[in-house]
C-alpha cells in the first residue's frame, strides 16, 4: 500500500464533492454569457446540419427557431437567467430512433463548434455535463 | 504457439472485426480506455469497466495492441486485440514475454524467457462511464482472464519444489467513473486472483494456495480531448515468498505507473508511462524494477 497516494485520492474524492456543490453562473459566463451563446448555437446548428452522420435528424426544422431554443436552454443549462420555452427533450426527440451513436455524433459537432469559439476545455467538459444525462430522453434506439 | 494457437485465433477475430464497412466510431475519444497488459481495455496495468474500441450499443469493434516494458534489468513485450459488441461484452487475447535476461544465470538459467497467454472476458452490468454526469453511478463490470504460463527451464523448480500451479484464473470486478465536469476518470478494481507475478511465475505456492482479493485504482485527468495523463495503483499476492528458496527470495511487490495516452484519432492511441514493477526474484536481483513503458493501439 502507498499511503501518499491514498491520501492523493482521498483529497480528490473530497474536492470533487466540494466542486459538484457548488452552483453558480461561472459557467455561463465562460461561455460568454447570452451573446456568445447564442453565437456559439449559430454555429452548432449550422454544423448538425451539414454533418452527415447528424443531419438527417434536423432536416425540415426552422433553423432560426431551433438556435433561439438552443441559445435559452444553453443559457439556463449553464447557469444563466433564461426560461427554456421549447418543449420537453423526450417529446421533441420521439420516434427518431436516436443511437448511442447518433448521440455521440452530436456531442462531437458541440465540441467543434465549442473549439472553433475557442470555448476553454474546462468549460467544454462543465457544459457537456449538464447536457449529457439528456441521452436518457434523446436515446431511443 | 503449440499448446495455444493464440495467432489462429486472432487472425479470424480481426477479420470478423473488419467486416463492417468502416471502423465502429460511435464512443466519444478515449471512452475505450487503452489496452491494458493483460489485453482488457482500461489502464495500462489494469482492466476498467469500459468496453474495449469505439463501438457502442448495437455495433462491433476491435482493438489490436503492442506494448514493450525496459526496466532496470528486464524486457517485457506483450501484444494482443480484442473484440467488443454492443459496448457490453468484451472478448481479449493477450501473449506476454518476461526477457529475464542474464538475471537468473546464478540459477543456472541465463536468458530465461517467462511465458504466458491469456484469454480475457468482460461483461458490462450497468451504468455508463461517461453520460451519466449527474450521477455517482459508476459503469460497472466484471471479468474474468485465463492465464497460461509457459517458464521454461525453471518449469520443473516452479511447479515442483515452489508448488506453483501453470494456469490460473483472475476474476475481477471493476468500477469506473468519469467526473465529466472536472475531466477526472477514476477506476477501481477488485481482482480474485493466485497470480504470481501476474502468472509469468504461476499461480499460488506451496505455502499459498487460496486466490487472494486484491484492489487496483487508476485516477486519469483529461488534459484535452486527445490527451489524458493519470496513475495506478495494482496490489498484488506474495505467494512465493516463504518458498523453498528461501524467505524473501521471490518476494514481490505491488505495481506502480504514471501514464500519459495520445489519442490523435480514433483509429490510434499511444500510451507511454514510467513504470515500478518493485522487486522481481530479488534474490537474484534485488532491485526494484522502474522503467519506461510504450503502448500502441490500433481500433477498428
Amino acid at each position: 500500500m502507498r499511503p501518499s497516494f491514498l491520501t492523493l485520492l482521498l483529497a480528490l474524492a473530497a474536492g470533487l464533492v466540494s466542486v459538484s456543490a457548488r452552483a453558480d453562473d461561472s459557467l455561463y459566463r465562460a461561455l460568454g454569457e447570452k451573446t456568445g451563446i447564442q453565437v456559439l448555437m449559430q454555429d452548432f446548428v449550422k454544423r448538425v446540419n451539414t454533418d452527415t452522420r447528424t443531419a438527417p435528424f434536423f432536416k425540415g426544422i426552422k433553423q432560426p427557431r431551433l438556435v433561439d431554443l438552443l441559445t435559452q436552454q444553453v443559457c439556463k443549462e449553464s447557469g444563466g437567467p433564461c426560461v427554456y420555452e421549447g418543449d420537453s427533450m423526450a417529446l421533441v426527440h420521439k420516434g427518431l430512433e436516436i443511437s448511442h451513436s447518433d448521440f455521440n455524433a452530436v456531442v462531437e459537432v458541440l465540441q467543434r463548434s465549442m473549439d472553433a469559439r475557442s470555448v476553454p476545455f474546462a468549460a467544454q467538459n462543465a457544459l457537456l455535463a449538464r447536457l449529457a444525462p439528456m441521452h436518457r430522453d434523446i436515446v431511443t434506439r | 504457439m503449440t499448446r495455444f494457437p493464440l495467432l489462429q485465433l486472432l487472425l479470424p477475430l480481426l477479420a470478423a472485426a473488419s467486416l463492417p464497412a468502416q471502423a465502429a466510431s460511435g464512443k466519444l475519444l478515449l471512452t475505450g480506455g487503452v489496452s491494458s497488459i493483460d489485453g482488457a481495455a482500461g489502464g495500462g496495468l489494469t482492466p476498467w469497466a469500459v468496453t474495449g474500441s469505439y463501438a457502442t450499443q448495437g455495433e462491433w469493434g476491435a482493438t489490436a495492441h503492442a506494448t514493450g516494458v525496459k526496466t532496470r534489468d528486464y524486457g517485457f513485450s506483450t501484444y494482443g486485440a480484442l473484440v467488443s459488441w454492443n459496448d457490453r461484452i468484451e472478448l481479449s487475447l493477450a501473449r506476454q514475454d518476461l526477457d529475464t535476461h542474464d538475471n537468473l544465470a546464478p540459477l543456472g538459467l541465463p536468458g530465461l524467457h517467462l511465458k504466458q497467454d491469456i484469454i480475457g472476458a468482460k461483461l458490462r452490468l450497468l451504468g455508463d462511464a461517461v453520460l451519466d454526469s449527474d450521477s455517482w453511478v459508476p459503469q460497472v463490470a466484471l471479468g474474468v482472464e485465463a492465464k497460461r504460463t509457459d517458464a521454461g527451464a525453471l518449469a520443473p523448480t516452479l511447479y515442483g519444489a515452489l508448488g506453483a500451479k501453470k494456469s490460473g484464473t483472475d476474476v475481477y470486478l471493476s468500477a469506473t467513473k468519469l467526473f465529466l465536469a472536472q475531466g477526472i476518470l477514476v477506476n477501481g478494481t477488485l481482482r480474485l486472483t493466485q497470480a504470481n507475478q501476474n502468472g509469468l511465475l504461476g499461480f499460488g505456492g506451496a505455502q499459498s494456495q487460496g486466490a487472494h482479493v486484491q484492489p487496483e485504482i487508476s485516477v486519469a485527468w483529461l488534459l484535452h480531448r486527445t490527451l489524458a495523463v493519470g496513475a495506478e495503483w495494482r496490489a498484488k499476492p506474495d505467494n512465493l515468498n516463504n518458498g523453498v528458496l528461501g524467505a524473501g527470495a521471490l518476494k514481490e511487490d505491488d505495481w506502480f505507473d504514471v501514464f500519459a495516452a495520445w489519442a490523435p484519432s480514433k483509429h490510434v492511441s499511444v500510451t507511454a508511462a514510467w513504470v515500478d514493477l518493485g522487486r522481481i526474484a530479488p534474490a537474484v536481483q534485488p532491485r526494484r524494477q522502474t522503467g519506461a513503458y510504450v503502448s500502441v493501439q490500433l481500433a477498428f
